[in-house]
């Protein structure tokens, strides 16, 4: 009798897949996920995990969370990070540290693939919502992620 | 008397009062000729359309919306840049067969549809052994397919349509003996005799359960005959390129892309004829208000629904399930389909015996 309940099973599975994609076609109206984009730049929304080019945010004060520790550097596949960093006196204490003189980011490389956000152990540095990233040079995909002038945030490194 | 009826006399008699007989009569046969190829193309491209409107709404997409309104004009835009497009072929092909292929597709799809009854009447010829001569036409196409993979002269076009040869052969055999169970209760193979049966109830209702068995059976093996996932070895787009027609290009692409959709319609078409009623309204039994409102609705806007509705099943199960490998399309066929069909045809004769049918 194997042969009749196979069948019968597998009418029944091929009838569950057509219940799935079927709710999906007569419900499409309502929830069409994709956007139309061109028409809608203005007003896009995006997918909380949505991956743009890299970025690093400052604050106010021009200050960033990099310390300059090159996990990023490391962690990035396709080596789109590159680190210059240098020894610091720090005035206070008296001793020299590591701090970041440039972040600089290959965009031209970079398969947004987040693996140097993962790897960053301080939060330094962030997936951006930007998409549009054409560019008529190539030198114009090369970023340096610090702003001039900016310093590390104050206790990021506790 | 039917408004198609009537719409076919008028021509004729129109006809008869500009020419002689023998004119008309060659007149009449251009005008059919020239209808149906302007069917064919224009129900190709809105099957296109649908295709990729009704693909999108199953991947909650929007599909084609640009060109015209609702992207109506999409597939046109596409056709007139395939027509536009220069033809490339391989240096080692086998010119004649190359060329010749598709044609072999177009004609025999078109012969296909003639036999099909869209109305009262209203078929490019009515002959007694109609589902016998779709059956044996539509299988000309295949040669068409194999012609396209030899004549290419590409290892994929030779996997693709060798695999089709296969497929052909093996599913040929259920479309026809399904066809064949309903023909039991029929008894007659002229497909005006198949919707004149149906006045009352339509055959999948009449025949009960072997009719919706063979119905079943003939949807499933219909979709393998037209080449449509899940059995598109033929093409599989994922293995072999394009698969038999992965050498075309322009307007010798176009013709097998359209035909493969006209190809469907067909199908549907026969499916909608032979277990659905064809262009016969729907009836209950003796509620005489209800059948008289039913009436009111023209026999071709009948066929286009009924047909409409198995070529939306067709998508359905297209964006749904996947493609077969070959081995297992085989075992569908020969350990199941085959021999299910033939115990089919036993019992609707038994019933048929017995009268036990509607
Ligand atoms: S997203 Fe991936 S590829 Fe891009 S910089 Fe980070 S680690 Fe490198
Ligand atoms: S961005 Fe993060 S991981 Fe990269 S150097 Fe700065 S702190 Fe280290």
């Amino acid at each position: 009798m194997g042969y009749f309940s196979d069948i019968i099973h597998g009418f029944k599975t091929l009838l569950t897949g057509m219940k799935v994609t079927g709710k999906y076609f007569f419900n499409a109206r309502k929830e069409i996920i994709t956007q139309q984009y061109p028409d809608n730049r203005d007003t896009l929304t995006f997918p909380e995990r949505f991956r743009g080019r890299v970025d690093m945010p400052h604050n106010e004060n021009n200050e960033h969370r990099c310390t300059g520790c090159q996990a990023c550097e490391i962690a990035c596949p396709n080596g789109s990070i590159e680190i210059i960093w240098d020894r610091v006196l720090n005035p206070e204490t008296g001793k020299k540290k590591k701090a970041i003189e440039k972040h600089i980011y290959h965009l031209s490389m970079c398969t947004m693939c987040n693996l140097c956000i993962v790897a960053c152990p301080t939060d330094a540095i962030v997936m951006t919502h930007e998409f549009e990233l054409a560019a008529y040079d190539r030198s114009d995909l090369t970023f340096v992620l610090n702003k001039p002038g900016s310093k590390l945030m104050a206790g990021v490194e506790e | 008397m039917h408004g198609t009826e009537r719409f076919t006399a008028a021509v004729h008699q129109w006809l008869l009062g500009m020419f002689s007989p023998g004119a008309a009569h060659i007149a009449e046969m251009v005008l059919t000729g020239l209808a149906y190829l302007a069917f064919f193309a224009v129900a190709g491209l809105a099957l296109v359309y649908l295709e990729r409107r009704i693909a999108a709404f199953f991947q909650v997409r929007l599909g084609p919306n640009r060109v015209g309104p609702f992207g109506l004009l999409q597939t046109v835009a596409d056709a007139l840049k395939l027509v536009a497009k220069e033809p490339i072929g391989t240096k080692k092909a086998d010119h004649f067969l190359y060329s010749l292929a598709p044609y072999f597709l177009i004609i025999s799809s078109l012969m296909a549809i003639s036999v099909i009854p869209m109305g009262a009447g209203f078929s490019a010829f009515d002959i007694d052994v109609g589902v016998f001569f779709l059956i044996a036409v539509s299988s000309v196409g295949v040669l068409g397919i194999l012609i396209a993979g030899w004549g290419s002269y590409n290892k994929y076009s030779l996997i693709g349509a060798l695999r089709s040869g296969a497929q052909m052969i093996s599913y040929e055999l259920s479309v026809g003996l399904s066809l064949l169970t309903m023909i039991l209760l029929v008894g007659s193979l002229r497909f005006s005799d198949v919707v004149q049966a149906q006045s009352d109830y339509w055959l999948i209702f009449k025949g009960h359960i072997p009719a919706f068995i063979a119905f079943v059976i003939f949807i499933i093996s219909g979709t393998a005959e037209s080449n449509r996932t899940p059995f598109d070895l033929v093409e599989a787009e994922s293995e072999l390129g394009a698969g038999f027609h992965s050498e075309y290009s322009g307007i010798q692409f176009a013709f097998f892309f359209l035909s493969e959709f006209i190809n469907m319609f067909i199908i549907s078409a026969v499916a909608a004829t032979v277990f659905l009623g064809g262009w016969m309204p729907f009836h209950i039994g003796d509620l005489e208000g209800f059948n008289h409102i039913m009436d009111y609705i023209p026999g071709p806007v009948w066929f286009f629904i009924k047909t409409g509705f198995i070529i939306f099943l067709m998508m359905w199960f297209r964006w749904t399930f996947p493609r077969l490998r070959i081995d297992q399309l085989m075992k569908l066929e020969w350990k199941y389909l085959l021999p299910l069909n033939l115990l089919n045809i036993l019992l609707m004769a038994f019933f048929v015996w017995k009268g036990w049918y509607l």
